[in-house]
């Protein structure tokens, strides 16, 4: 096979791999914080995607208006869930929480059905779909769209958290709870903050992937089990790794479908997912770490 | 033996009504129902053992019961192996998968084995379509043969019915004697805490691997009867959606009660027969069901029922209590 070739697979499976790390980045948030995996995180990507479907279809709203009033509507549509599902609970167990989480993904999944149907929707490409040829391979433009915004989502969180009072405070939650505050942040602000933000990475995702992989109302199952496959390769609980991650099972993925088989396609990631459980269950960035009691 | 005498009331008047059940049915539909309602009461009661007990999730228990049905439909059908060959075979592969993954998952938090249980969900839904030859894909697998045992065909309805009834019940038992032995009182304190369990002594990996296999294992065993029944099983029966509803049967009946498993998995099967849009409102009425539940009614209908009239099921003591 040409290198044309594999510079192909290797560009599709970063832009499928950038959608992966978004949601990636949407578990790692809210599981710093609260340390719950919000198993409705694909579900604000399928929300992302299907709202700005369907505003772009309203007369007189163009394509980014459309996307930056989805992206705000499942931003608030994250800030409900929390006041309304977790926060009432805040002491229930695991496995509870987890309950909650899936309840609120199969509902949404539920309502999406009831008013869109099921059929699937594509949202049309920001800007024209006349490919680009780089070194022999065809790239659409919005792959390119795709990875700039990642990164500047990536780049605008990592100054989010290390440079602003709110970040700060939002990373002292996962050190320690208690401790956070004790110092005077506000806990249930900082848990509301991170369900928001989640719900806001995501629903970008959701939006600028739509144009190239379709959407309907059940692509939050596999994508949120691919961004949670992706946490675990970067390591839970780390952001960038999480991101990181993403990536990487988006090349591996997008190469397993061009060089083995294509019907196996989905099972790649989660075949790495339980070697990963098996051998390293820290991650590929992470340490080993000792359990507090 | 007190155990078995504190649920020998609940165990008899349990098979006295699947007896007569049927005498009560206005037709032979709903016994047909009632089957399915029961194989998937097996399930519920080994997940319910694991949720409320363990205080494990699975997502992937429809793989198990697929496990059992595709491997006792193809070692009867296609390799012409004798029923109690690919009965035994069909737990047999249920047992193993379970095996393997829970090893390396159980000995991490709850969230991994939720996530590594979802996966091999999605990976045994995409083998079941792909391996044509093997399962007949997408279009399904026909022609297995009903279910003999001992020289007896299960033929009529009723006879399955009875069967399945009598399997159920003996799973009943069996859990509610595992949750008054040494086992479940440990699984109990895994519950509660598991660095206190670990400090007194309880090997908290190895329960955790038991129970997840026995559960397993019964949700094999049903689905072997499941492949014997229908005669034909299909990659859509055993997918995340199966899954997620037997999750929802067992948090809906209460999930440290075995009878609010049973509850739960025969008020959910039998409930689709009288809503006529259920189809459509499924999704919404499952997620409604789950969080309300949790958030309202933690011990499900069981622990409702026992909150307001005192009485206690066979379940264990309310977590109210405390």
């Amino acid at each position: 096979m040409e290198l044309s070739s594999y510079l192909q697979f290797f560009i599709s499976g970063l832009t499928v791999g950038s959608a992966y790390g978004l949601t990636a980045l949407g578990f790692t948030i809210i599981f710093n914080t609260t340390g719950v995996i919000n198993f409705a995180q694909g579900e604000f990507v399928m929300i992302g995607g299907m709202l700005s479907v369907f505003l772009v279809r309203l007369p007189g709203i163009d394509l980014l208006p459309a996307i930056l009033l989805a992206v705000a509507i499942t931003t608030a549509i994250g800030a409900l869930i929390e006041r309304f599902t977790i926060r009432p609970v805040k002491n229930a167990s695991v496995i509870n929480l987890i309950i909650i989480t899936i309840g609120v993904s199969i509902l949404a999944r539920g309502l999406a059905m009831l008013w869109w149907g099921k059929d699937t929707f594509a949202l049309p490409h920001f800007s024209g779909i006349t490919p680009i040829n780089i070194l022999g391979a065809f790239i659409l433009p919005q792959s390119l769209w795709i990875l700039a915004i990642t990164l500047t989502l990536l780049v605008i969180l990592k100054v989010f958290f290390t440079h602003t009072i709110f970040g700060k405070g939002m990373l002292a939650c996962s050190f320690d709870r208690k401790a956070a505050w004790l110092v005077g942040i506000g806990v249930e602000k900082m848990v509301l903050f991170s369900f928001m933000i989640s719900a806001f990475v995501g629903a970008v995702g959701g939006a600028i992937l739509a144009p190239i992989t379709m959407t309907s109302f059940d692509v939050g199952i596999l994508l949120g089990l691919k961004g949670f496959a992706a946490c675990i390769v970067g390591g839970l609980g780390n952001p960038f790794g999480a991101a990181a991650g993403g990536l990487i099972l988006g090349v591996l993925e997008s190469f397993g479908a061009g060089l083995v088989s294509s019907a196996y396609k989905d099972a790649i990631t989660f075949i790495i997912l339980l070697l990963l459980l098996f051998i390293k269950p820290s991650g590929l960035f992470g340490r080993a770490d000792t359990e507090r009691v | 033996m007190s155990g078995f005498k504190k649920n020998a009331a609940g165990l008899t008047a349990f098979a006295l009504l699947v007896l007569v059940l049927p005498y009560l049915l206005p037709n032979e539909y709903y016994v047909n129902t009632l089957i399915f309602a029961f194989l998937n009461a097996i399930i519920v009661v080994g997940l319910n053992l694991l949720m409320g007990y363990a205080g494990q999730i699975s997502l992937g228990h429809g793989a198990f019961y697929g496990l059992g049905a595709y491997t006792s439909a193809i070692a009867t059908a296609t390799y012409g192996l004798p029923m109690g060959a690919g009965l035994v075979l069909g737990i047999a592969v249920a047992v193993v998968a379970a095996y393997l993954i829970g090893i390396p998952t159980l000995k991490l938090t709850g969230h991994y084995l939720a996530m590594a249980t979802l996966g091999i969900g999605v990976i045994a839904y995409i083998f079941f379509n792909q391996t044509i030859e093997l399962t007949g894909g997408p279009n399904g697998f026909t022609g297995i043969p009903r279910l003999k045992l001992f020289g007896y065909e299960f033929e009529s309805d009723l006879s399955y019915y009875y069967l399945v009834g009598g399997v159920l019940t003996l799973v009943v038992l069996f859990s509610l004697n595992l949750i008054d032995s040494k086992l479940g009182r440990a699984l109990r304190a895994i519950h509660t805490s598991e660095k206190a369990a670990q400090v007194s002594g309880i090997d908290i990996a190895r329960f955790k691997l038991f129970i997840f296999v026995l559960s397993a294992a019964f949700a094999g065993f049903a689905g072997v009867l499941y492949a014997h029944y229908l005669g034909f099983v299909a990659p859509s029966s055993f997918g995340f959606h199966f899954s997620v509803t037997l999750i929802v049967m067992s948090v809906l009946g209460g999930m440290a009660n075995v009878w609010g498993g049973v509850a739960g998995a025969v008020f959910l099967t039998v409930l689709p027969e009288f809503l006529r849009a259920f189809e459509d409102i499924e999704s919404i009425i499952y997620g409604g069901i789950l969080i309300v539940c949790v958030m309202f009614l933690p011990e499900g209908i069981a622990g409702g029922i026992t909150k307001l009239t005192g009485f206690r099921p066979g379940g264990r003591k309310a977590d109210a209590e405390k």
